[in-house]
């Protein structure tokens, strides 16, 4: 880090901390804002000023701070000539700026956002020129797309400004992104990301097999940022924003990013047939194109905006030379576009300012009413047209030089010949831009009767065009910044002066040509433009907006097309691909051999095949019958019940039972509120098609189901035999796995159901609170209804259960820890025992007579699982730690008391909680949709006589 | 040591009471969601400090040894998960209260806590069956929260939701199945190991299981082909609930890092490069269907949710390429993503309520338009990866990593062509709702009487209401500045979770702490 390191750090970071300061300060005023908004920049500008000596001396100022060392960002900066002469323009020019805009912009623009824009975008674009590592370069430079997409949308109430924004954001931010790739190789070939260290790597860069890629992709950056043709055309749209903005950006700023980095990059990427071609082509283009239109453009903004265009293209065109000294005119051009340009568009915004238009045609002979202006604008529209004695001419003759003795493509004329048009059609409309505005007579037409702004307001284009002068007429003041940046620009120590007189040189006829054709072209211009207007040519914008809305429209109905919210196909697209992949993979390799054998088919085990199988086709078939659908279910259901207990699987076929008898009793009732028949959806082409696909990816479990079933292998089971008693306390091995082994997948299994009776809790609070509420009112299902709903028998025969059931119940939830059962299953079978009494008896009866809310039992059940769990740590073991003992206490057998037994008491109050809750759920659904409340447990009196008119009634 | 199973045992315990006890006092259910929140940030800040020194802390539930009964693995990826679940669901939960939301339907609160416990118990567990059942809990909770307040567009939505997951969930059974049929063990430690030993021609049930897993994982993570239920879910959740499910997502990423990485990563013969081929290509066709989709939205929610798929294709695109660095990079954007996504729906939803709608179009402008204009602003700069915010640097660092031949082409085209269009597809949204409506002149709005004032559509956003998203932000912000010391620790993570022999012997050593 060298001397004054410090300092670099603290001007990069100055904008971006005095950011902050406008919008508070605006409460203060819009002299304080605006004063306060110079302050930062004023500091960073002086600090620069200090360091200026020490980097005309030839040293360059470095500070480096470690960022993300993994990538080799690092928040690194560094000041040499060129560096240091566009941070000067930036912050210099940002001064001038902040003062005209504190008169230009109105009392209804928003002044503390204004600023705040500003000073970030000043910040970004301080810190592309004086980043040292090309990761934080691309920071600043994506930044700098943001912050000028706020300020081109500063206006948000017009269209042209959000129009123009999006527009700059997409062109530039494409760029920026092609630039990212383009980066990124760059520091894979130099090995490092530090900009210091890529300029030595010239060499190897220049013969790596992706230079061309990273040239291309960094090109795509700069042209994108600097308008480089056929990316130009963003820019005359980015003047929809205020005139300052316009000022600055464009004149100083954002479009000089581009030529900016080709200069950085220039040691090491210039130097090639690639490079020159490329960039000086598109230079040369831009510069003969821009200057074409800009000619015939009649918004003020407008013509200056291709006349940055072209002279954009100029400074492109002339690092695309190569050479030493077209990098010393480039540099030199940067300083001169600058000084006449802001000035040229600040003219133009007083212009507006004073006389509410900016078309030329319906401006003209100002001289008189806006005589300061007048001077203004003239002198530095001389200086754009290249005339003697201004700025401008100095480095116009330079670039004519170079041009004079550059071949393309092995034609001697082309570059010279291309680059006299420019320079012609440049005089052109610089001459345009002053005798069209300001000379002629004076009109009476204008919209409103201009003036002289006030001082404020011409100052600044004022100090620009005085330096216009000075330059233009002692070249050699500028000399130390230009030999400075040059030499940062070409890596060398170069040796030249800047002279106004060079003798009679090739340049000198070439200006003569194009200063008299410009004139004579100028004095065409009527019927030119009568021409130009009538020639049918390509419009940017419009392109541009077809392509957007086309690009859109696209993206829109490819996703409309495939995000439609039909489950069915998205089942189908993740069955397809599940089963697809999965024969993938399976295709990547082979099966070991397998180990056993098969065994043979009992007829028992035949017919319950065939009853399952025939049960599923049926659902199938039938299940528009939603009754019929589900009463195969059950079916389904019970066989498979059966399965397992032939297989040896009691607690699995135990449990399978009850929760097929709860979920079956469930639906049933659910299904009272649904319509009996679903709706034939499906054409027949989709019903094959899904057919298939389930055929498909059913046979591939079932293939997977068998290739898995021929072969043994050593699983950790053996260890829950063979320590179910000794460790978990019980002879039971799938209890012990349940509440001890992996008790902990059990309290999470619990959890889900409890969670589940709360989501359906609060879903039916949902649904009766919503729209569907009103349509259960409206429905009409009495007719379904028979009259005896609560019929004797069944009244009488549940009663009678109720109490065998509880004991069924609690003997499977004490036994479980030994023999199949447990606190699940016992929660279903007291659970089926309740749902038969509401079932029988009515909600409302049983409701009356229950003692504990549902909640409170998931509560309780949830909360007793977990204590369970954490009841371990008191005795310093780990959660759900199981521990028993047993007990004698006469006149009971000994018997065995485990933790794991209040774990499985949490099991059966959440399951039993939940289902109940879900049962409550639908039963105030019910009670929601008419059903009226028995007061008795038998609501059904035979002995009264049967009228139609009652029936009626109870409709 | 019972800190590594407090995630899961604080809300488990905290959830059923503010269910049955505090379900009729919505101040009561507050406290006590916020309190139990807090704690476990204070838990997960913890249990990152115990995981920082690189050590795999083993905690053995009911004390039996793996790979016979469960096991907790606590390192530093875990740590992290956990970590990043605590802060998004405190930033979430407060949002939640200040807009009134938990208040527009029953038992938010207890949901929210069971969906924090299935969150950290799917991030904390080392085996492979209670993952499966860690994902049950936050499906089921998740879609209570999904369909909190009812309403048919989201219950229709929430319907794709369920229904998708459900299937994705048979699938796991399936995938377990055929698992521990060619396996016989459930423990990721051990499957690593048996799983080694298996002869790479003899594979092939190892394999259907490793990518029906894939397949499970990319449910969760929205993935391509099983994307389609993401966009209309997050469009129509609760937008908090959609802030929360932006770490969701990242569970499906984490397991495809946790047991593809673990149990079938590289090295291992039988499995060899099957998950990174099917992956990174669904990965980068995720991308492009994220950012056809941002700028194709007729609908600022929609938009974010496409903006979130895309956000998992980056992601997975580096998690793809299973390797030290592009993990690390990988796991950087995902800290990145989850904030991001989380910070955009916060936005929309202070931005959608006063609205009164979510289309595109341009309607009177807001009441502080100028506010939300900012946040959406720095949220869709940072969901489309510009600087200054994280999702730039995530975004340089997945690019940097993939430099193999054959991805590189692939994943730095479609990445920086996709972010092109989310940057555009956000700044033609951005335009519309915050410029364009200011040239709509506000008519004169009817304040509802019946809601209170805070709530009100036509009320400015109060402090705390605004709060969180741009603490959200912040972070953003933070985690940018502090991208070398994350970075670093990433790296780290990356290393130990690459680590696969020193995971194997922590996990199956016989001491264990717990």
């Amino acid at each position: 880090m060298s001397h004054g390191g410090h300092l670099l750090f603290i001007i990069a970071l100055l904008p971006f901390i005095g950011a902050l300061v406008p919008g508070i300060m605006i409460r203060a005023g819009r002299n304080a804002c605006a004063a306060f908004t110079a302050v930062p920049t004023a500091i960073a500008f002086i600090m620069l000023l200090i360091l200026a000596p020490q980097v005309m001396r030839g040293e360059v100022i470095t500070f480096q701070l470690e960022w993300l060392p993994q990538l080799g960002l690092s928040a690194s900066f560094f000041l040499d000539g060129l560096g240091l002469l566009f941070a000067c323009m930036i912050t210099g020019v940002g001064l001038l700026i902040t003062l005209y805009a504190r008169f230009y912009l109105s009392g209804e623009d928003p002044m503390g956002q204004f600023y705040t824009y500003l000073l970030l975008f000043q910040g970004a674009m301080l810190g592309i020129v004086l980043s040292d590592n090309i990761l934080l370069l691309l920071i600043f430079w994506e930044l700098t797309s943001l912050s000028s997409f706020l300020l081109i949308g500063y206006w948000k109430h017009l269209p042209e400004g959000r129009q123009g924004a999006k527009m700059a954001l997409t062109v530039t931010g494409a760029g920026g992104l092609a630039m990212i790739g383009g980066m990124l190789i760059l520091g894979n070939i130099a090995g490092s990301y530090n900009l210091t260290d890529i300029l030595q790597a010239g060499d190897q860069i220049r013969t790596s097999d992706w230079y061309l890629p990273a040239l291309i992709l960094i090109l795509l950056g700069a042209f994108t940022k600097s308008a480089q043709f056929p990316f130009h055309f963003w820019l005359p749209h980015a003047m929809a924003a205020p005139t300052p903005v316009s000022a600055y950006l464009h004149s100083a700023t954002m479009v000089k990013a581009g030529v900016f980095l080709m200069a950085r990059m220039w040691p090491v990427l210039s130097g090639t047939d690639a490079w020159f071609y490329i960039v000086a082509t598109t230079g040369l283009i831009t510069m003969v194109l821009g200057a074409l239109i800009a000619l015939f453009k009649d918004d003020l903004k407008a013509l200056l905006a291709f006349s940055t265009v072209s002279h954009l293209g100029l400074l492109t065109m002339l690092l695309g030379f190569g050479t030493d000294k077209a990098a010393i005119a480039a540099v030199f051009h940067i300083i001169n576009h600058l000084t006449f340009k802001a000035a040229l568009f600040m003219t133009a915004g007083i212009v507006d300012h004073e006389t509410h238009t900016r078309d030329i045609k319906r401006l003209g002979g100002l001289r008189h009413l806006m005589p300061i202006t007048f001077l203004i604008g003239t002198v530095a529209a001389l200086s754009m047209a290249g005339i003697p004695l201004f700025n401008g001419f100095l480095s116009k003759e330079m670039m004519l030089e170079e041009a004079s003795h550059t071949d393309w493509w092995g034609s001697h004329y082309a570059v010279p010949v291309l680059a006299t048009i420019g320079a012609l059609l440049s005089v052109a409309y610089s001459f345009r831009f002053i005798s069209h505005v300001f000379l002629g007579p004076q009109r009476e037409d204008y919209p409103h009767t201009p003036h002289d702004p006030p001082f404020g307001m011409w100052a600044a284009p004022a100090l620009l065009t005085l330096l216009v002068i000075i330059i233009g007429v002692a070249p050699f003041l500028a000399e130390g910044i230009v030999r400075a940046a040059a030499n940062a620009v070409t890596g060398q120590e170069l040796k030249f002066y800047l002279k106004i007189w060079h003798g009679v040189t090739p340049a000198l006829w070439m200006s003569g040509i194009a200063v008299l054709g410009g004139l004579v072209l100028l004095g065409l211009h009527r019927p030119l433009d009568a021409a130009w207007i009538k020639a049918p040519r390509p419009e940017a914008k419009a392109i541009f907006d077809r392509l957007m809305a086309g690009t859109v429209g696209l993206m829109r109905g490819i996703t409309e097309a495939t995000h439609t919210g039909a489950i069915s196909r998205y089942l189908a697209i993740f069955s397809v691909a599940a089963v697809a992949l999965g024969w993938a993979a399976y295709s990547g390799s082979g099966l070991s051999a397998p180990t056993r054998t098969h065994l043979p088919v009992p007829p028992v085990i035949a017919v319950g095949w065939v009853m399952l199988i025939v049960a599923t086709i049926s659902v199938v078939g039938m299940h528009h019958h939603r009754f019929r659908a589900l009463i195969l279910i059950g079916i389904i259901g019970l066989s498979i019940s059966a399965g397992f207990a032939y297989l040896s699987a009691p607690d699995l076929a135990l449990t399978q039972i009850s929760v097929e008898t709860v979920t079956i009793l469930l639906l049933l009732l659910a299904l009272h509120f649904l319509p009996k028949e679903t709706p034939k959806e499906s054409s027949m082409g989709r019903k094959l098609r899904d057919g298939i696909i389930a055929l498909t990816a059913g046979g591939g479990v079932g293939a997977l189901a068998y290739a898995f079933l021929l072969r043994d292998i050593d699983t950790i089971s053996d260890y829950h035999i063979a320590n179910s008693y000794e460790g978990g306390g019980g002879t039971n091995v799938v209890n012990v796995i349940l509440v001890d082994f992996r008790g902990y997948d059990t309290y999470g299994e619990i959890i889900v159901l409890g969670i589940a009776g709360f989501v359906i809790y609060a879903l039916m609070h949902a649904l009766l609170d919503g729209p569907a509420a009103r349509r259960l009112r409206n429905t009409d299902y009495s007719q379904d209804r028979s009259r005896d709903r609560h019929p004797l028998m069944m009244v009488v025969v549940t009663r009678v259960l109720m109490p065998i059931a509880v004991v069924v119940g609690l003997y499977i939830f004490l036994r479980g820890h030994n023999q199949p059962g447990g606190g699940f299953v016992a929660g279903l079978v007291i659970a089926i025992a309740l749902l038969m009494q509401y079932m029988a008896s009515g909600f409302a009866w049983t409701q009356e007579r229950k003692k504990i809310e549902y909640h409170t039992m998931i509560g309780f059940g949830v909360v007793i699982a977990g204590l369970t769990g954490v009841g371990a740590w008191l005795a310093g073991q780990p959660f759900l730690t199981s521990a028993y003992t047993y007990v004698h206490l006469p006149p009971v057998e000994e018997f065995e008391l485990a933790t794991a037994m209040l774990f499985d008491l949490g099991v059966f109050l959440t399951v039993l909680g939940a289902v109940m809750l879900m049962l409550y759920s639908l039963s105030r659904i019910a009670r929601f949709a008419g059903q009226t409340v028995n007061v008795g447990p038998m609501d059904y009196d035979p002995g009264h006589p049967y009228t139609k008119e009652e029936d009626e009634g109870a409709r | 040591m019972h800190w590594i199973i407090l995630p899961v045992v604080l809300p488990a315990l905290l959830a059923p009471l503010i269910g049955f006890v505090m379900r009729h006092d919505i101040v009561l259910a507050r406290a006590a969601s916020v309190t139990g929140t807090l704690l476990l940030l204070g838990i997960a800040l913890f249990l990152t400090g115990m995981a920082a020194d690189g050590t795999t802390h083993v905690y053995r539930l009911g004390d039996w040894p793996a790979p016979f009964g469960i096991v907790l693995v606590l390192d530093r990826l875990s740590a992290l998960m956990v970590l990043l679940t605590a802060t998004l669901a405190t930033i979430v939960l407060i949002h939640a209260i200040a807009t009134g939301w938990d208040a527009k339907g029953r038992h938010f609160h207890a949901l929210f806590q069971f969906q924090l416990m299935g969150i950290c118990g799917a991030f904390l567990t080392g085996d492979i069956f209670n993952l499966f059942v860690f994902f049950e809990v936050l499906l089921i909770a998740s879609y209570g929260l999904m369909i909190h307040a009812g309403g048919k567009e989201r219950m229709q939505a929430g319907l794709q939701y369920v229904v998708m997951n459900l299937a994705g969930s048979t699938l796991f059974l399936f995938a377990l199945g055929t698992l521990y049929a060619s396996t016989g063990t459930l423990n990721i430690a051990d499957l690593a190991v048996r799983v080694a030993e298996i002869p790479a021609d003899q594979a092939a049930l190892v394999r259907v299981a490793v990518i029906l897993l894939m397949v499970v994982f990319a449910v969760k993570a929205a993935l391509f082909p099983v994307q389609f239920w993401l966009p209309a879910t997050y469009a129509n959740a609760p937008a908090p609930v959609a802030a929360l499910f932006a770490i969701m997502t990242k569970v499906g990423a984490y397991a495809i890092l946790r047991v593809h990485t673990v149990a079938f990563g590289p090295g291992i013969p039988g499995t060899e490069g099957l998950p990174g081929t099917w992956l990174f290509p669904a990965a980068i066709v995720t991308i492009a269907i994220g950012a056809i989709g941002v700028l194709g939205a007729r609908n600022l929610l929609p938009l974010i949710g496409f903006s979130v798929v895309g956000s998992m294709g980056t992601l997975l695109v580096a998690v793809a390429a299973f390797s030290d660095t592009a993990t690390s990079a990988a796991l950087y954007y995902m800290v990145h993503s989850t904030f991001a996504a989380a910070s955009l729906f916060l936005i929309a939803d202070l931005v959608v309520t006063r609205r009164m709608a979510d289309t595109l179009t341009p309607l009177p402008p807001t009441v502080q338009n100028g506010l939300f204009a900012a946040l959406f602003f720095a949220g869709a700069i940072a969901m489309a990866g510009m600087p200054p915010l994280s999702g730039f640097l995530g975004k340089l660092l997945i690019l940097d990593a993939m430099r193999e031949p054959g991805q590189m082409a692939w994943t730095w085209s479609v990445i920086l062509v996709g972010s092109l269009l989310t940057i555009v597809g956000f700044a033609r949204a951005g335009s519309t709702l915050f410029w364009k409506s200011t040239a709509i002149p506000t008519p004169e709005r009817t304040v509802e009487d019946d809601m209170p004032p805070s709530l009100s559509p036509a009320n400015p956003a109060t402090t705390l209401q605004v709060a969180p998203t741009m603490v959200t932000l912040a972070l953003l912000g933070a985690l940018a500045i502090f991208a070398g010391p994350v970075s670093a620790y990433l790296q780290d993570t990356s290393a130990q979770l690459f680590d696969r022999a020193g995971y194997v012997s922590a996990v199956l050593a016989n001491g264990g702490e717990g």
